[in-house]
């Protein structure tokens, strides 16, 4: 019994090493041809490992680094104020609506969940934050449209609910006001719910492109997702802004697209996981009930 | 009429914590709706919503048209394919991944997870390195073995596969978590009464282990098959390059609506798709919360 026990944890083991490299060799495929020779993946292909060890398209990223840099930034201002404004708006609603004693909570709950029911889809918000808002071509038109997320407010309603109305009541007798007993009080105790919704928050924003795609048309308001999307089907993109003499000739393309890879999501794959435990708990939550 | 006054004032502080969020729902969500009367009419950037013209049902037309025929049957297809193969493979990992001890499942959580902190555009660059038709690894590997070079990007009939590995590749982290979170949920005092009577570990798993966590695969499955008309527009748009080539295995209403949008210019039709997969999606919802509140009551949405 203990032996065949033994033996099938360890076929199971197995089977989750095999399953966590397939898992990876994307990555690692993408990190290897960013250090190969442009010759080696021409003559024999994307390979787990690289095709003769080369720097080049990092030097080439470094000459050219001026759409990355300028992607960086408009995807870091778009994330911070995205997060934070976005935090803000869904936590004092989703607080308000979870108080027991507020007698336009349910009210305002379906006010809510109403717009996950039915969606005006994307041509009417299209001309909405185009011709209306005049947004269009501005760093707003990237996160202002999608601050407020219903499916997120639900889920803080959720995790608001479990502190004691006793409280409020507590701060209201000693003379608090809403802003205050918000600030002081729900604020603190919420703080594990708000960093879930904040993370997820983050890394939809850090993501986004298509909102570049679709409401920018300068190449100064490419997020960094969307960047690497222009890359994609065109691949002289970066270079044709800044054309660069290169000793080889050949522009090493199919390296050099893959370096600006690693360099745009290499840093928030180091970051993310340490925060995975806040993932899955608000996804959990999440699945249970919205 | 003055007590609903008075509350309304003692409780004003409150609603005004709450009013942005209010006004922004309103504004970006429900303003939107307006939507639903713009395939009515011929709209034009220079006289605006208002003033442009009523013309009935033309933009309705193309739905006559077999080109949306097959967009609709990719978007419920590719959808019903993801949704069932994503379920069967993410319970069967959650599974095995409950057998092992807690340390040893940290490593592979993190591992399997790491797909889902990416963007479809960072899977495409990955999805390109396999199966460019030069450099890609599969050619590499097949032409090592002596077979013919596949043009991936010129064969639409080998997308559908592509996308469903894709997607499971992605969300396996994320769904196996999930399913795992509610095993781990699970008394351990069942399975140690199975134990003591003799059960298997497949007899614990089939007969323990699925039917507990039932209800959050029923919901699961229940929540996509709600958004059965709306696609993982990255996947389609990004991972294929938008590649027209492929559209006739691809192409689904998202990226319809939105080549018809951007690059068209053309609202009507556009809009007139994406009334069309509005009611379809809400019909579609209505009908999943029916059938939640048929397996469990207290799951519904509303």
């Amino acid at each position: 019994m203990i032996q065949s026990q033994k033996r099938f944890n360890l076929f199971v083991h197995l089977f989750f090493i095999v399953l966590c490299a397939i898992v990876v060799v994307p990555f690692i495929m993408i990190l290897a041809a960013s250090f190969s020779q442009e010759l080696g993946i021409i003559r024999h292909g994307y390979w787990i490992w690289p095709r003769g060890l080369s720097l080049d398209a990092y030097h080439l990223l470094a000459k050219n680094s001026q759409q990355l840099i300028r992607s960086y930034t408009v995807t870091i201002i778009t994330t911070a104020a995205g997060t934070v404004l976005g935090l803000w708006l869904m936590t004092t609603l989703g607080y308000a609506i979870s108080r027991r004693d507020y007698k336009y909570g349910n009210g305002l709950s379906f006010y809510i969940f109403f717009t996950m029911l039915f969606r005006g889809g994307l041509v009417p918000s299209y001309i909405l934050v185009t011709q209306w808002l005049h947004m269009k071509d501005t760093i707003y038109a990237l996160f202002v449209p999608v601050l407020v997320n219903a499916f997120y407010v639900l889920m803080l309603k959720g995790f608001l609910r479990s502190i004691p109305d006793a409280l409020y009541e507590c701060a209201k007798l000693d003379g608090a006001g809403e802003f205050t007993i918000f600030t002081r009080i729900v604020i603190p105790l919420a703080t594990p719910a708000i960093a879930t919704v904040g993370l997820l928050m983050a890394l939809q924003f850090w993501n986004d492109w298509f909102s570049s795609l679709l409401y920018t048309d300068s190449p100064s308001l490419l997020t960094l997702q969307a960047m690497l999307q222009k890359m994609l089907t065109n691949m002289q993109f970066l270079s044709v802004i800044k054309p660069v003499s290169m000793s080889s000739g050949a522009l090493p393309q199919a390296t050099f697209r893959m370096a600006v890879c690693v360099v745009a999501v290499g840093p928030l794959l180091l970051v993310f996981p340490f925060f995975q435990r806040f993932f899955t708990k608000g996804l959990t939550v999440g699945a249970v009930k919205g | 009429m003055s007590k609903h006054l008075k509350y309304f004032r003692s409780s004003f502080g409150l609603t005004l914590l709450a009013l942005p969020a209010i006004v922004f729902i309103f504004i970006f969500s429900y303003v939107p709706l307006y939507g639903l009367v713009l395939p009515f009419k011929e709209y034009n950037f220079e006289k605006g919503f208002l003033h442009s013209p009523w013309i009935g049902l033309t933009n309705f037309e193309f739905l006559f048209n077999s080109d949306l025929l097959h967009i609709i049957r990719n978007t419920v297809v590719m959808n019903a394919l993801f949704i069932s193969i994503n379920v069967i493979v993410e319970v069967a990992v959650a599974l095995l991944l409950f057998e092992l001890g807690k340390r040893a499942t940290k490593v592979y959580q993190t591992v399997l997870f790491l797909p889902f902190f990416i963007s479809w555009i960072v899977v495409s660059y990955a999805v390109f390195g396999f199966l460019d038709s030069d450099t890609g690894i599969v050619n590499k590997l097949l032409a090592a073995f002596g077979m013919d070079p596949v043009m991936f990007y010129n064969s639409p009939g080998y997308w559908p596969l592509i996308l469903v590995v894709a997607h499971v590749w992605k969300f396996l982290g994320y769904g196996t978590l999930m399913y795992y979170a509610a095993l781990m949920g699970i008394d351990a005092e069942y399975y140690e009464a199975a134990r003591l009577d003799g059960a298997t570990r497949f007899q614990q798993a089939w007969h323990i282990s699925i039917p507990l966590i039932r209800p959050i695969i029923i919901i699961m499955v229940v929540l996509s098959i709600g958004n059965i008309f709306y696609s993982d527009f990255g996947l389609f748009y990004s991972v294929t390059q938008d590649n027209a080539l492929l559209y006739p295995t691809t192409d689904v209403i998202d990226t319809y609506v939105y080549r018809a949008l951007r690059q068209l210019g053309d609202f009507g039709m556009s809009s007139a798709a994406g009334l069309f997969q509005s009611i379809c999606g809400f019909i579609v919802v209505v009908l999943s919360n029916y059938a939640i509140g048929k397996i469990s009551k207290e799951d519904k949405l509303f």
